[in-house]
């Protein structure tokens, strides 16, 4: 019993939790563990798990980040637009990439410079932004003209969907860059005292910025590879996004009051949300019940979150 | 008589901590009790636990006879029994009278009654002796005002015993001698008053008995003050005896290294000059509130300045940031550790390495076996007493803690310019001897140092030269040889009638 309360309560519970519910769901559901629903699972995360990493640095710099599902359909229906209207993909992923770091970059300044808080500051930018991806489209779906474009989505290196690779990519960077590198860090010494951190030489508005435009140039990649795969630029895609972002990373152990963060709790989180969504739709229930098994999966994590470090004696 | 309050076998364990092991001794009824030992010794987690913040692991307390198992600081607010913490726990954006009364508003069916909150704590406040409207918000008091705020808390809680740790911490001489006034009437009344200090004249004064701490322990008990001398109570919180604290000793002066001209901001509306030299150390005293800190942060960078220069080594600074005062090798340690120097929830280790890693972070990237090794050295060279090197911070004591910031600049290689901010605050003797110490070594080295203090003692044990300073500007100046208690004294308490101006040396 107590290694068993150990175990769960540990650093690593999360992760043991994640196994368990692998292993019941693998034996309950039929057909949860083939190759062919694996590769469902992960590439219905790919969105949820590229936003997160960025998400991520967010959160632990004790900031918020609202507008990221904008930011998706958004530079989405831009790629679509741009390489339609220029008959090159490139053209089209440039553009994109360009726009998602420019909605980012003036996230970060507003923020930084002007002291805005920054839930207030991207939740205007989401609205604006969604507003921008609506007038474009005049509201309505764009159909790709290029087939070139669906390859993205559509193309696989050793067997495996190139979104996959480019998520784990990514997650192998941004782990590397929180554990390894001085902005990482900068990024949760930011996080655990604002104030004690400019004082001790960190350029505390320059990380915020640079946080927020990596945050928008990712935001792009996402949407680029969503558009491909839904073969649209779609205004009204990714609503919610940031909340699910926001969960996983919560999930995963990332402070909301900033200065703890790990890539794994945030891996971990991301897949325990595509796992039980995937189980449900396995299992034939209602799209609306799913709604609510997220919701208590994130308030039953936050609650063993809590236990966790009261029983660590830390406060 | 039986103790009124009484501790019997209180134990403790944090993880990696022996906090406190079978402590007990008792208080009898209006009287006050001091509670000392270095830090580290258990004087806190005693004070969490008296106050029902976190449980003890075995033991108990015992109020009027009564044991008491308190869950929560409500639980203790019921039986009676407030802590005023020397980090003040008030919330700034609300007035005075809210605080006094937050969670206990007077109200009509939820309607705060303004009035009669405002009336009450005017009255309660003027029985205390504060001059603090109520309405004025906490945020625009100075420290020593908060202080007192809180003091006056645990007054309208109709608290029985009231435990004060470092109350005067942070108060001016005139501010201690009302609050000394005050344990005296508490005293009258019946109360019993811990009184947690470093400060062992305040003991010697104020105190009825006082026990020892010691490594957790108890070190020593004494019910009555009659056959404890400063000595016995000093050899009894280190285990060995200290003879001269200050340890001050002669260096020769260099060049000018710090030169501040006209400096001035917000806070500090007077430009301001002063200079300090290679190997020197500069103390800067003055009252709270007198602008000490306003100056050395518009020095460093930290607010901004309306107007003022700063020259290193004769080179103008371009540093009107924290950052380039730091590439530029100047430095500040700041006088609230908690708010402006540890980064909460970060590793002692990362904590000492935040600003020097990106002189071994090529490209941005961590070298760990740097920074492991740098941590080490540091906590091995400073004696920070750490279970490891990647204990979170915030789980140190004061002295450890400020340890942990001093580490962080020697750890910048091209220091040149030292600010201490109240290098010693809370911190206790055996650690205050080895930070000066420390500050000696580092003047040896050709630093220039600047330590700013409200304790007089310390300002004039360890300078070689001092400025003092009154309502934002400088009033005095004086080299060691003219050092007098009376004299610097005297020229840091604001002077409005006699209107002349006060004494300018050199």
């Amino acid at each position: 019993m107590a290694f068993l309360k150990r175990l769960l309560l540990g650093e690593q519970g999360l992760l043991v939790i994640f196994v368990i519910a692998f292993a019941v769901v693998s034996v309950f559901v039929p057909s949860f563990l083939t190759e062919r629903n694996m590769l469902g699972l992960f590439q219905s995360v790919v969105t949820i798990g590229i936003v997160s990493c960025t998400m991520m640095f967010c959160l632990a710099s004790r900031d918020f980040d609202l507008s990221v599902g904008s930011i998706v359909a958004f530079t989405g229906m831009v790629a679509v637009m741009a390489s339609n209207a220029s008959g090159s993909i490139v053209i089209g992923l440039i553009a994109a990439l360009a726009c998602g770091t420019f909605v980012g970059f003036v996230n970060g300044a507003i923020i930084a410079k002007l002291k805005i808080n920054a839930l207030i500051t991207t939740l205007a930018t989401m609205q604006i932004v969604r507003g921008l991806a609506l007038i474009s489209s005049d509201g309505r779906a764009v159909g790709i003209n290029d087939p070139g474009f669906y390859q993205l989505a559509l193309s696989r290196f050793i067997g495996i969907p190139t979104p996959i690779w480019i998520m784990v990519a990514l997650f192998c960077v941004f782990g590397f860059v929180l554990n390894r590198s001085v902005f990482g860090r900068n990024t949760l010494a930011i996080g655990g005292n604002p104030e004690a951190s400019r004082l001790a030489g960190v350029n505390v508005d320059g990380m915020r910025i640079w946080i927020f435009t990596i945050q928008g140039l990712v935001c792009a990649v996402a949407g680029i590879l969503l558009a491909s795969r839904i073969t649209s630029g779609q205004p009204n895609a990714a609503t919610g996004l940031e909340l699910s972002a926001i969960s996983a990373c919560v999930l995963g152990g990332v402070s909301l009051a900033g200065g703890r963060a790990a890539m794994t709790g945030v891996i971990v989180g991301v897949l325990i949300l595509g796992i039980a969504e995937n189980a449900m739709n396995l299992l034939n229930i209602q799209a609306f019940y799913q709604y609510l098994v997220r919701g208590l999966i994130l308030l039953l994590a936050v609650l063993l979150d809590n236990v966790r470090s009261t029983g660590l004696g830390r406060k | 008589m039986a103790d009124f309050l009484s501790f019997s076998h209180i134990s403790k364990t944090y993880p990696g901590v022996k906090a406190l092991s079978d402590v007990s001794f008792g208080v009898g009824k209006g009287s006050v009790h001091g509670l000392i030992g270095e830090n580290g010794a258990g004087k806190s987690t005693l004070i969490r636990i008296l106050s029902g913040d976190t449980g003890a692991d075995d033991g108990e307390i015992s109020v009027d006879g009564v044991a008491q198992h308190f869950g929560s600081t409500r639980d203790a607010f019921a039986a009676g029994v407030v802590v005023v913490h020397q980090e003040l726990q008030l919330v700034p954006e609300l007035t005075v009278a809210e605080n006094l009364r937050l969670g206990r508003f007077p109200n009509r069916a939820g309607v705060i009654d303004f009035r009669s909150l405002k009336d009450e704590v005017n009255r309660r406040l003027k029985e205390i002796g504060l001059s603090v409207d109520a309405d004025t918000k906490v945020s625009r008091l100075s420290l020593g005002e908060r202080q007192m705020i809180e003091i006056a808390k645990a007054i309208m809680l109709d608290a029985r015993v009231i435990a004060l740790d470092e109350p005067t911490s942070s108060l001016s001489s005139q501010e201690s001698e009302v609050l000394f006034q005050l344990i005296g009437e508490l005293r009258a009344s019946g109360k019993v008053i811990i009184y947690i200090s470093h400060r062992l004249d305040e003991i010697f004064r104020l105190c009825d008995g006082c026990t020892v701490l010691r490594d957790g322990k108890l070190a020593a008990h004494h019910p009555a003050m009659a056959d404890v001398t400063r000595e016995s109570l000093v050899a009894e919180m280190v285990g060995r005896e200290i003879s001269d604290i200050w340890g001050w000793r002669g260096r020769p002066a260099g060049e000018v290294r710090l030169k501040v001209e006209v400096m001035s901001g917000a806070k500090l509306p007077r430009p301001i000059d002063f200079e300090a030299r290679a190997g020197e150390i500069v103390g800067f005293f003055g009252l709270v509130g007198s602008g000490r800190s306003e100056l050395m942060r518009l020095v460093y960078g930290a607010d901004p300045r309306r107007s003022g220069k700063v020259s290193i080594d004769g080179v103008e600074s371009s540093g009107a940031n924290p950052r380039r005062s730091i590439r530029e090798g100047l430095v500040l340690c700041s006088e609230d550790r908690k708010f402006d120097g540890i980064v909460q929830g970060l590793s002692v280790a990362e904590n000492i390495v935040i600003s020097a890693r990106r002189h071994f972070s090529p490209f941005g990237l961590l070298s760990l076996r740097r920074e492991a090794d740098t941590a080490a050295d540091f906590i091995k060279q400073l004696r920070i007493r750490t279970p490891s090197a990647k204990q979170d911070i915030v789980n140190l004591s004061g002295g450890n803690q400020q340890k942990v910031l001093l580490a962080r600049w020697l750890a910048e290689s091209g220091v040149k310019v030292l600010i201490v901010d109240e290098p010693t605050r809370g911190i206790d003797v055996g650690a205050k001897a080895e930070i000066y110490e420390l500050l000696y070594h580092l003047a040896e080295k050709g630093l220039a140092i600047v330590v700013v203090s409200s304790e007089l003692p310390e300002v004039m044990g360890i300078s070689d030269r001092v400025i003092v300073m009154c309502e934002g500007r400088i009033a005095a100046r004086y080299e060691r040889a003219e050092f007098n208690e009376h004299a610097i004294l005297a020229s840091a308490l604001p002077d409005r009638t006699a209107g002349e101006p006060n004494k300018k040396a050199s």
